[in-house]
């Protein structure tokens, strides 16, 4: 789950770890009130849940209050389109005012999963702005990596021998140590997956201070904190995701016209694959999950029919757990509702998959039934083009 | 022979008296899975559908002598459940649950690198040696038993692969289903070891997708050490970079994890690369002749 820098930067703070001074801001009125209680000298960042904002022209900074004013209004509502957001970019809904920090050094610091060794790692480098895994491609050996046994956990003398290789030393070196330790209780107090203070930095009056930072949580164990629910900004996420999400189905809006059904993370892949190697363009991807109920599929189906894109729709399902004749009763269930008169080629195996079968076939629907995944693909993929 | 599992696995379900506990368990049973016993804290003394229920794992095992975990507890609750299993003694335990976090599961994996415990899974259809012993949720009736080891990420796409070997009439060894999360127990490599060992076994279907190094992992170690032919498919083709395709693990970034990298790795490795999910079984039979 993603959240904004400015978010982030709260969560931080709650750790002892120092932010500039900022306020979100939601009108163009706040960002200029903000503006001027920091003194008129701030820089005003978009805030989307992707990287890469300043080259996107996303980050201003401004003189006085009139000219955060200015940057305001040109940034919200503005579609920025970064290397994180894909062609279609994000819009701006909110921005941060921060005020406006002298820099003497900037560094890069991280704690993430590393899943080789199925434990956290703590990155670090003197390097900081840069995009670490650019970093990591030109010169690995300016990145410094602890990778953390969980049992023990971080330990300050592994905090300090990254800081001194950082270049810090002295009361500086000992500043970063107490860093390192609060981020380290921080990823896992906060179940993140990701956090990363990018640049971290020392002011010109030689304080530590996070300069731009970056949660990611675990989806795993949002059940943890229900607190989490109310910090996503949903003008952020594909509506039709949005919808997914609250049937717990995983969905992901792509770019064709051949809407998509699968029990299985694996096999939707791969059905995908096949859909595209066959001149057909998969319209998402979507799990319906291994024991779905009627209600889930219907959803799940009118979340496929609610993109304009869909010209058809494939579904594969191998039974498993799964019952077919319930998958059937959920397509028909949501088919008719919304009055579907697209092509569908259903694909099923599995339990009771002859009574799924002639429910589809006695039903009023416009669909196609076969075994055979091959020949499931090849007829969606000649009925849309056709 | 086969690996891990066989007819005289003697099975404990811990959460056998939650929803998909209880249903897999009678559909294990059907398949002649030996269910031994079950876990539930607080229903200890009960008996369901004949099967006594514990109120630990140690006492279970005490018991019965069960010597392989299935595991359906809810993801609260998950990691525990693996760690008591380990504490138990149980020699394997498989992991079914779906949506462990993953400050848990690093717990737990670093608990079991001093336990002789072997974990499959979490978020895992199972393992199955057909005609012998099923511990998970997959089909039994897909199966065949033959001389094909199966080992996947995935679920599904598993079942399509054990159907189209079970049509072709190579059937399968032992088929392993190690899970789609970051952190895993039995990994690709373990499980191409097993095989490797495993006299019943005379060829390996490796089923992988997006996310991750393990399959270039397993290509490495299959060109310094395979003695069996190996087979493999590889999802993902298609996907879009930076977006979680349903599995945590599925998910490339920075340019890492791509399914043409892995095919081409793998390729490189001696290992025949099915084009498409439909063409899984006729792969593994061209490189069994």
């Amino acid at each position: 789950m993603n959240i904004h820098e400015y978010q982030a930067k709260e969560i931080l703070r709650s750790y002892g770890i120092p932010i500039p001074r900022g306020r979100a801001a939601f009108t163009e009125a706040q960002v200029e009130r903000a503006a001027r209680e920091m003194g008129g000298r701030c820089v005003v960042k978009a805030q989307i849940y992707a990287g890469g904002r300043g080259k996107a022209g996303g980050v201003r900074l401004t003189g006085c209050a009139d000219e955060a004013l200015q940057a305001a209004k040109d940034l919200f509502g503005r579609t920025l389109v970064t290397p994180q957001t894909g062609p279609d970019g994000l819009v701006v809904r909110r921005l941060l005012v921060e005020e406006a920090v002298e820099i003497a050094r900037e560094f890069y610091l991280s704690i993430t999963l590393d899943r080789q060794s199925s434990r956290y790692c703590m990155i670090a480098s003197a390097e900081g702005g840069m995009e670490i895994e650019a970093l990591a491609e030109k010169s690995p050996e300016k990145i410094h990596i602890v990778t953390i046994d969980p049992l023990v956990g971080l330990r300050p003398y592994q905090a300090r021998k990254t800081a001194l290789a950082l270049g810090m030393t002295g009361k500086l070196c000992e500043e970063c140590v107490t860093l390192m330790m609060n981020l380290y209780r921080c990823c896992l107090e906060k179940d993140c997956s990701l956090v990363e203070i990018n640049p971290l930095v020392v002011t010109g009056s030689d304080w530590l201070m996070a300069m731009d930072a970056k949660i990611n949580f675990d989806d795993n164990a949002l059940f943890r904190h229900p607190e989490y629910q109310e910090m996503t900004d949903f003008s952020q996420i594909d509506p039709l995701e949005i919808t997914a999400g609250e049937f717990d189905l995983s969905y992901i809006k792509l770019k064709g016209n051949i809407g998509c059904m699968v029990n299985g993370a694996g096999l939707a892949m791969a059905t995908l694959d096949m859909l595209s190697e066959y001149g057909g363009a998969p319209a998402n991807f979507l799990d319906v999950g291994g024991g779905a109920a009627k209600d889930r599929v219907a959803a799940a189906f009118k979340i496929i029919l609610g993109d304009p894109d869909v010209k058809g729709v494939f579904v594969n399902i191998f039974g498993g757990i799964m019952r077919c004749d319930v998958i059937a009763e959920g397509i028909i269930a949501a088919a008719s509702e919304v009055g579907c008169t697209l092509p569908i080629v259903v694909r099923m195996d599995g339990t009771l998959v002859e009574e799924g079968k002639r429910l589809l076939q006695e039903s009023a629907l416009n669909v196609l039934f076969t075994h055979d995944l091959a020949e499931g693909v090849e007829n969606i993929v000649r009925m849309v083009q056709g | 022979m086969s690996v891990l599992v066989n007819k005289d696995s003697k099975v404990v379900v811990q959460g056998i008296t939650g929803r998909a506990g209880l249903f897999h368990t009678r559909q294990c049973r059907e398949y002649g899975t030996k269910i031994v016993a079950g876990v539930t804290p607080g229903k200890g003394g009960t008996i369901i559908d004949g099967i006594p229920v514990f109120d630990t794992v140690e006492q279970a095992v005490r018991e019965t002598g069960a010597d392989v975990s299935m595991i359906f507890v809810p993801p609260p609750g998950a990691a525990d459940a693996v760690l008591e299993a380990a504490a138990a003694g149980v020699g394997l335990a498989v992991c079914i649950t779906e949506g462990i976090p993953v400050r848990d599961m690093v717990l737990v994996k670093r608990t079991l690198r001093e336990s002789s415990t072997v974990m499959i899974g979490p978020n895992c259809p199972g393992i199955i040696t057909p005609g012998e012993c099923k511990v998970g949720i997959m089909p039994g009736d897909i199966h065949l038993k033959g001389k094909i080891g199966v080992v996947s990420r995935s679920g599904t796409l598993t079942y399509e692969a054990v159907k189209q070997l079970t049509v072709t009439g190579l059937g399968q060894s032992t088929c392993i289903g190690i899970g789609g999360d970051s952190i895993i127990g039995v990994n690709f490599l373990d499980a191409l070891r097993l095989f490797n060992e495993d006299p019943e076994t005379e060829g390996v279907f490796l089923i992988g997708e997006i996310g991750g190094g393990a399959e270039e992992e397993a290509a490495a170690w299959i060109r310094d050490n395979m003695k069996k032919p190996v087979a493999a498919f590889i999802a993902g083709r298609t996907a879009p970079p930076g977006k979680r395709m349903g599995h945590a693990g599925a998910i490339i970034s920075g340019g890492k994890g791509k399914a043409e990298d892995k095919i081409r790795t793998l390729r490189e490795c001696g290992v025949a690369v099915a084009p498409s999910p439909a063409k899984m079984g006729e792969t593994m039979v061209q490189v069994m002749k």
